[in-house]
């Protein structure tokens, strides 16, 4: 008896009790879609994250005043004893070789308008190089003009939500806009990033460090950010940016932080969230498989008379185990199908619902949860099974 | 063929044991047509199963074509019943989601014989007891008689030696039991050593030999032809196990 013969014999049983068997099969289904769905939102958002940090420009290196390491503080927000300056970041520029693009940032909020309209927005004060970095590109007009850090022309660059929602459809280059209490003049407009992490580029105000800094009244930066042409170059352009900024401020007040570090410990999180989640919805396939368990228990006792003819004219112990064990196996194994196709139609509806989000369950979670769904099968109806193996044929073929 | 020697079996019921078979020495030879009757709880189909190998004896030897079967492994015995014993009950035990043919090829499926030649030999096994014609019934489409003519197929599709039936007119009407003791003696005149566990005299004035079997022990032994009344038989002679 091969194993078609044992499927075809174990359909054949189940088509008996469509009902119950149906309800088994859909316990197993929503199990197996589960795991398919958390999974692939669950990759979604580790996706998403690295989409939004590689849209931000690759190789990037960030100083940021403060030493987490002895003050415990967060980088950036206090607990500096000495400020990160345009000077820091000119020294940065002349002494680490490894640097492709230097520029200082600093950062602030305040009402961007134009005649009666005005936007609260976020302010980068940056130089030229942000371009490059960022890999920010222009509709119109220029950038941050090239020049001097520390000199603060009045001139910004807006992203092109802002621009849209100040300007409307008008042309908004060579126009002044009012930043807090300075009057800038747009000298470009950005094209639009689509994804972002953390701030939304497209609705910032750019302007010269120097002005920033002016604006919001900052001795200190928010960071200076760095590029390397190389991948390689990163690690001794970090050990180099330290020594030098050490060397400037005498002592080591400066926390350096690849921007590779932060994603991959993002990406390792959000991994770890994704196997957490996927962990959780295997509880509900557990469930599907006490499930099936109950219906092959009901199973074996409701057939016992038959079991005890097969086991009359001439069916084996193990045969009578395969027997049942291929009729759980098929519940499973189905309902595992009818799963895939299911988590595969809600992943769909997903990614459709949220185009940013780049939801697809991984290959590992699809075969994991689909050789899950079989295994709970075969192993939930052990107990079924061996019951059934164990019957004695005379007592069986009385039905008791 | 069958040689049972001081055959016993005692069930455990709670704490007190009930001894349905007590030392049964009794032989049959091969072709013989032999009918056990007796009084109910006499032991008739507890006989009947240690001789198709369905339940162990306690005690006692049994040798089956010269070879002792009485303590094979289930696997074995198993085998044993697939080779060589045909089953008939009184309630067909048919399977009721499958054809008429399907019933049949059940033995051959766990036999592992091939989809064509299992096919080939059902419907030459039901065309033998006279439904070639309905092959594609399901049992419930299938009269009472049509039901156990489908589960004689099935007892004799893998050729064995001996066919055990209990009962096998018991739930039928005189017309269609007639046409299955037919059947049976049929089968019997072609060789076939039969067994047949019956409380019905009639049905016992077929067989060669009447076992009589009173508290699990042979009490008359008698030739079939002698038979009238089971009362008359308990009541007249000495026992002579």
């Amino acid at each position: 008896m091969n194993g078609s013969e044992y499927l075809a014999l174990a359909a054949g049983a189940l088509r008996g009790h469509a009902a119950r068997t149906g309800f088994s099969l859909i316990g197993v289904a929503i199990g197996v879609a589960a795991v398919l769905t958390l999974t692939a939102l669950g990759e979604g958002a580790r996706g998403y994250v690295t989409d939004s940090f590689s849209a931000l420009g690759t190789n990037i290196i960030a100083v940021l005043p403060g030493r987490t390491e002895t003050t415990g503080a967060i980088p950036g927000f206090g607990g500096a004893p000495n400020d990160l300056t345009i000077a820091d970041a000119e020294a940065l520029q002349r002494e680490v070789r490894e640097l492709l693009y230097v520029s200082p940032v600093v950062l602030g909020e305040t009402n961007v308008s134009f005649r009666e309209r005005s936007r609260r927005s976020p302010i980068v004060g940056a130089t030229a190089e942000l371009l490059a970095i960022r890999e920010l590109e222009v509709a119109s007009g220029t950038f941050l003009p090239e020049g001097p850090w520390d000199r603060g022309t009045p001139v910004a660059v807006l992203g092109p939500k802002l621009a849209r929602e100040l300007f409307g459809g008008e042309n908004a280059v060579g126009r002044s806009v009012r930043v807090g209490d300075w009057r800038l003049r747009v000298i470009g407009v950005l094209r639009s990033r689509g994804k972002q992490i953390g701030i939304d580029l497209d609705d910032v105000a750019f302007v010269p460090v120097a002005t920033g800094m002016s604006m919001f009244d900052r001795s200190s930066l928010f960071r200076i950010v760095l590029k390397t042409p190389s991948h390689a170059a990163i690690e001794p352009a970090r050990e180099r940016a330290l020594e030098v900024i050490a060397e400037r401020h005498g002592e080591e007040d400066v926390t350096v932080v690849t921007e590779d570090a932060v994603v991959s410990s993002l990406t390792s999180i959000l991994g770890a969230l994704t196997l957490a989640v996927a962990g959780i919805a295997t509880i509900s396939l557990a469930v599907a498989g006490v499930g099936i368990m109950n219906v092959m228990l009901v199973t074996v006792s409701e057939r016992t008379g038959e079991i005890g003819l097969f086991k009359a004219i001439g069916a084996g112990r193990r045969q009578i185990l395969t027997l049942f064990l291929a009729e759980s196996a098929l519940i499973s194994g189905t309902g595992g199908l009818l799963g895939l196709a299911a988590g595969w139609l809600a992943t769909r509806g997903l990614a459709l619902a949220y185009p940013a989000l780049p939801a697809e369950p991984p290959a590992w979670a699809v075969a994991a949860a689909f050789s899950l769904s079989v295994a709970v099968g075969v192993v939930f109806g052990l107990l079924p099974a061996a019951r059934a193996t164990r019957l004695d044929p005379v007592l069986a073929l009385k039905g008791k | 063929m069958i040689r049972l020697e001081g055959i016993g079996r005692t069930f455990t019921m709670g704490e007190s044991e009930v001894r349905a078979l007590d030392a049964v020495d009794e032989t049959i030879e091969a072709g013989e047509h032999v009918a056990i009757m007796g009084p109910s709880g006499s032991g008739k189909s507890t006989l009947l199963n240690v001789i198709g190998c369905l339940d162990r004896p306690s005690a006692g030897t049994y040798f089956l074509e010269e070879h002792e079967v009485s303590d094979l492994s289930d696997d074995e015995l198993s085998r044993v019943r697939s080779e060589k014993i045909g089953f008939v009950f009184q309630s067909y035990h048919l399977v009721p989601r499958l054809t008429a043919v399907g019933n049949v090829e059940l033995p051959m499926v766990f036999q592992g014989v091939g989809r064509g030649e299992r096919r080939r030999r059902a419907l030459e096994a039901l065309a033998s007891v006279g439904l070639a014609g309905r092959a594609d019934h399901r049992p419930g489409q299938l009269s009472g008689g049509e039901c156990q003519r489908v589960a004689i197929a099935r007892a004799i599709v893998l050729g064995p030696r001996i066919l055990l039936a209990d009962e096998p007119t018991g739930n039928l009407d005189t017309r269609a039991g007639n046409q299955i003791l037919e059947l049976l003696d049929e089968m019997n005149d072609a060789g076939l050593t039969l067994v047949v566990v019956t409380h019905d005299p009639a049905v016992a004035r077929r067989a060669d030999r009447v076992l009589v079997l009173v508290d699990g022990r042979i009490a008359h032994r008698l030739k079939g032809s002698e038979m009238t009344d089971l009362n008359a038989v308990l009541g007249r002679g000495e026992p002579v196990a």
